[in-house]
């Protein structure tokens, strides 16, 4: 759920991408059957390439989901009726693959603690940390290697430093051999009874090769010799050793055992904890965190503070600017209006984030245009400061949002019916009484659900915040990289990817669905209002 | 120093003489690492002419920026021709190397090797991702700091190809005389703005949100307080943050000196781009920069020289260092076929040659080195380096930069009446971040 949202469109429903049948005609007409069965061919041709691809890699979850979402799609289309399906089918389908997935999704990681060392699973973390662990031993020689196979089974062949071959495997200690043929640096590259394998025979068993140590002795304390590239190999030991059925790791030198802490890392009993830990489920703590952590609770509750204020601030301001100027440009009489319209809307075809970053330029405190051009080289710490950076970013989101409700607010007006403002300047109303009492409250009809929409896209506008500020100045006191004008989305971004404390998956999943909660409660509960405000018109 | 030409532009004589004794020496090294079975043998080049091995029908996919792409061209091709290997160089835009890569190698469909810095390792290792690369004798033919900086835990993770790092770069036509001390270096550069042909003593590039702990360093640990306290091998032991000394103390005095309530030479709004511009513009005699603003300086015909990094305390000014190296995925399915990639092929000469051609970086291979040394400038850089102490690679690192910036930040803004105090504050909150994060 951290993804970023793009514009708020005017809320017209679009007709479902695809359709069974060209607009108006049957489904039984011939095109409407062409058309028909070439998508559905495109349709299922993609579907089996994906299936067979899923059960080669044995996803059988997903292989089975895809299946049955494919066999719906064939018997919604291929069956006479059900129109409504037909339309509605591919909206449904998007719904579910890129909204309610990712929800599911979402809320499944913020009960995991996935993040920086918690990346994956406990056998990953396992063979990762024996991997680090197996350390060569210092000062010993490189030995050129052959491997040889005998029975299915691989052996090393090692010269050693002093020109003596030595062959062993898994199971047979390195012990001296005659060796039956010698490379060009004299180095032994074959023993009788045994094949030597070439290069492509070495890719070929990549996986057995690189795993396989040889006890340089019968005593496994001296250590084993281990190749990765199948031409050298050196005498390695391990620094930690697991053992399976304790499932802990013993430090060899040290004996200090680390076991599992039951949260995805081995930790010893002094609360050391190995490198590498694996992801778990958390259950509730990371909400928990959010409210209980010194480290986060404070900032969380600025942070959610903040992004009301920015969020409602954002909707007013714009909304007063747009309305102010539509009402301005709406007046039939002015000359040039079309040209005044088309500089209005300018800011609106600039990409957010590129005027946040032109923006965050132009407000820089000694270089920056404003300061430097218009107000006389005046020292004004426009974005470092924690309220005027806040200032700095309404007044630009003020920038970048007015022309959309301009926009729409032009549209509302021009739909307004004339004879009611003839009716109520003969009843003797003010332009400013029929501005409050039927302007307003009429052209509310129409645009508040989009006021609703534009208070979630700002709730949500990662853009202006993260190109102009930063999110900063920083917040004092805290760990985490968060900042006064930082906003939630931007918080959760920080948490997830951001630099700071490291990437924490699980927590910025738990915001994301916070950020959820609220939306849709405020969504919900405006929604209700504007409801009662058409009956109030009705 | 006069007449400066882009590095690696220049091939003469002694260059190529210097190349083909390294090469030669290479040969021989990489000769007796090798096994006797013509097919495992690990001393390409003479191989390289007569036959190319058949298909193996393997393949290794390599992650790798755009300007890097070009550089392996050769040597990929060289790897398919002797071992029937194909090397997929897939381009990836840098920035989103490292997490993507974090997130994908355990689901098996990252790559098997990549290219990145030495500081990502720290993060790398504590997710499970990369897998150690064991460099035996090879590790010899390195620069001593590059391997230092790949190795982690006790462990080397990667085989380096590039070490950068900062220098005071000057404008000789505006200061003629290198000076060692910042006091010296400030003064010659306060004489140029006083006679009228500069409008900067001094330029470093500071993030206005942010300050810049990486710029700064030199000045900071030449008053003697690193950010850890290093161990005996050269490592950093992290539980032991040593940036809050009284060596700090005297630094974060130094910043405020030297900000906007004091002599104003440090000024947190110029960023790194304004601080290019200005240098550029010949406004400045000195600019504390890396090689990645060498280019530009050389290509608007600025006359200039690179100097030692200059002390602001009686200790050696040294700055971090950062190297490239390529690391192989813990989770390859191909790991010997990518050991042989990396450790076999990407520490050839030609190989390290040609990505300092691209990159202009000091190589981290000594042979390249040396051949590279003969354009001044990579010299002095790559002297500078040698000085240098690698960026800790230590996820707890992450914690450090933001405090550490913030603080330099307002030390530079004149905010702190005591600035020892907000050093020590900041030291305080870096020890309990770190103590959290573990």
């Amino acid at each position: 759920m951290v993804e970023i949202e793009e514009k708020p469109e005017v809320s017209t429903a679009r007709p479902g991408g695809r359709k069974p049948s060209k607009n108006g005609r049957g489904p039984d007409s011939l095109g409407g059957i062409l058309a028909k069965i070439i998508l559905l061919g495109i349709t299922d041709a993609v579907a089996a390439f994906v299936l067979f691809q899923l059960a080669l890699s044995a996803e059988w979850l997903v292989f089975g989901i895809s299946l049955l979402t494919t066999l719906a799609i064939n018997w919604i289309y291929l069956r006479r009726g059900g129109l409504p399906a037909k339309y509605l089918a591919p909206g449904v389908i998007f719904l579910m693959v890129f909204q309610v997935f990712v929800m599911i999704f979402s809320t499944y990681i913020a009960f995991t603690n996935y993040g920086d060392g918690h990346n994956s699973s406990k056998e990953d973390a396992i063979a990762s940390i024996q991997l680090s662990a197996s350390e060569r031993v210092p000062d010993s020689p490189q030995f050129p290697t052959s491997v040889l196979e005998k029975n299915g089974s691989y052996f090393l062949l090692v010269t050693t430093p002093e020109g003596e071959a030595k062959l062993g495997g898994a199971e047979e200690p390195l012990h001296t051999v005659t060796p039956s043929t010698t490379g060009p640096t004299g180095a032994a590259t074959g023993v009788e009874g045994y094949g030597t394998l070439d290069f492509a025979t070495l890719l070929q068993h990549q996986a057995e090769i690189t795993s396989l140590s040889v006890p340089i002795s019968a005593n496994p304390e001296d250590g084993s010799l281990k190749t990765a590239d199948g031409s050298t190999s050196y005498v390695y030991t391990p620094k930690l050793k697991y053992d399976a059925n304790a499932d802990t790791f013993t430090d060899t030198a040290t004996g200090t055992v680390y076991s599992d802490d039951g949260r995805g890392s081995f930790v010893a009993s002094d609360g050391t904890r190995l490198n590498t830990g694996w992801k778990v489920n958390v259950g509730l703590e990371n909400f928990e965190r959010a409210f209980t952590d010194p480290n986060l609770q404070g900032p969380l509750l600025k942070v959610i503070a903040w992004t009301f204020g920015f969020a409602i601030l954002s909707v007013a301001t714009t909304f007063a600017l747009g309305l102010f100027l539509a009402i301005t440009f709406n007046k039939a009489d002015l000359k040039g209006k079309k040209f005044y319209r088309i500089l209005m809307i300018l800011p609106y075809a600039f990409p957010a984030f590129l005027s946040g970053l032109v923006w965050s330029g132009l407000l820089n405190p000694e270089f920056g245009f404003i300061n430097n051009a218009l107000l006389g080289g005046a020292q004004i710490p426009w974005l470092t400061d924690p309220v005027l950076s806040k200032v700095s970013v309404l007044m630009v989101n003020l920038w970048l949002g007015y022309p959309y409700m301009f926009l729409v607010c032009t549209g509302a007006l021009q739909s307004l019916p004339e004879d009611v403002d003839e009716a109520a300047r003969m009843d003797g109303a003010g332009a400013w009484k029929i501005f409050t009492a039927i302007k307003l409250p009429l052209l509310l009809v129409s645009l508040a659900p989009l006021l609703i929409a534009s208070f979630a896209f700002n709730f949500n506008n990662f853009n202006v915040i993260f190109m102009l500020t930063g999110g900063g100045p920083r917040f004092d006191g805290t760990t985490f990289d968060i900042g006064s004008t930082d906003i939630l989305i931007t918080m959760v971004y920080k948490i997830a990817f951001g630099t700071g404390t490291g990437r924490d998956y699980g927590l910025a999943s738990a915001l994301a669905i916070l950020i959820f909660i609220i939306v849709a409660a405020v969504s919900a509960l405006s929604f209700k209002k504007t409801k009662a405000l058409e009956d109030l018109n009705q | 120093m006069t007449g400066i030409t882009t590095p690696g532009a220049r091939l003469t004589r002694r260059t190529f003489t210097l190349g083909a004794v390294g090469a030669l020496s290479a040969l021989a090294l990489t000769a007796c690492g090798g096994s006797g079975t013509p097919a495992a043998s690990s001393s390409p080049a003479a191989t390289a002419a007569a036959t190319s091995a058949p298909a193996t029908g393997t393949s290794l996919t390599m992650w790798v920026d755009a300007e890097r792409s070009p550089a392996l061209k050769n040597i990929v091709a060289k790897f398919k021709a002797e071992k029937g290997i194909d090397v997929k160089l897939v381009v990836k835009d840098f920035a989103a190397v490292r997490d993507d890569f974090i997130t994908q190698a355990p689901t098996g469909k990252g790559p098997d090797v990549l290219v990145g810095p030495h500081d990502w390792l720290g993060k790398l290792v504590q997710n499970g991702v990369v897998a150690p690369v064991q460099l035996g004798d090879k590790a010899k033919d390195f620069a001593e700091s590059s391997i230092k900086a790949v190795t982690y835990d006790g462990q080397t993770y990667a085989v380096p190809y590039a070490i950068e790092n900062v220098a005071l770069i000057r404008n000789t036509k505006l200061a003629p005389e290198a000076k060692t001390t910042l006091d010296e270096v400030l003064a010659e550069g306060k004489k140029v703005v006083a006679a009228g042909d500069a409008k900067f003593p001094f330029l470093v590039g500071l993030d206005p949100k942010q300050a810049d702990p990486y710029h700064l360093y030199p000045l900071q640990t030449s008053m003697g307080a690193p950010v850890f306290a290093q161990n005996a091998d050269g490592s950093y032991d992290a539980s032991q943050l040593t940036l809050g000394n009284e060596g700090g103390k005297k630094f974060a005095q130094l910043l405020t000196d030297l900000g906007d309530k004091g002599s104003k030479v440090l000024n947190s709004n110029i960023t790194g781009d304004i601080a290019k511009e200005k240098f550029l513009a010949g406004e400045s005699p000195y600019f504390l920069t890396g090689p990645w603003n060498v280019p530009d300086i050389a290509a608007k015909g600025i006359k200039f020289a690179v100097d030692p990094l200059p002390t602001a305390g009686d200790k050696p000014a040294q700055p971090f260092i950062g190297v490239n190296g390529f690391f192989i995925s813990a989770k390859s399915t191909n790991a010997l076929a990518a050991n042989e990639f990396v450790v076999n092929y990407l520490s050839q000469p030609e190989a390290q040659d040609e990505l300092f051609k691209v990159g202009g970086r000091p190589p981290a291979l000594t042979a390249s080195f040396e051949k590279a040394a003969s354009d001044p400038v990579v010299k002095a850089f790559g002297e500078i380096g040698a000085n240098g102490v690698p960026m800790p690679a230590v996820p707890a690192m992450d914690a450090v930069w933001a405090d550490w910036g913030g603080t330099e930040l307002n030390l530079i803004k004149g905010k702190e009446a005591d600035p020892a105090a907000a050093w020590t504050k900041m030291a305080a909150n870096i020890e309990k971040k770190i103590a959290g994060s573990k």
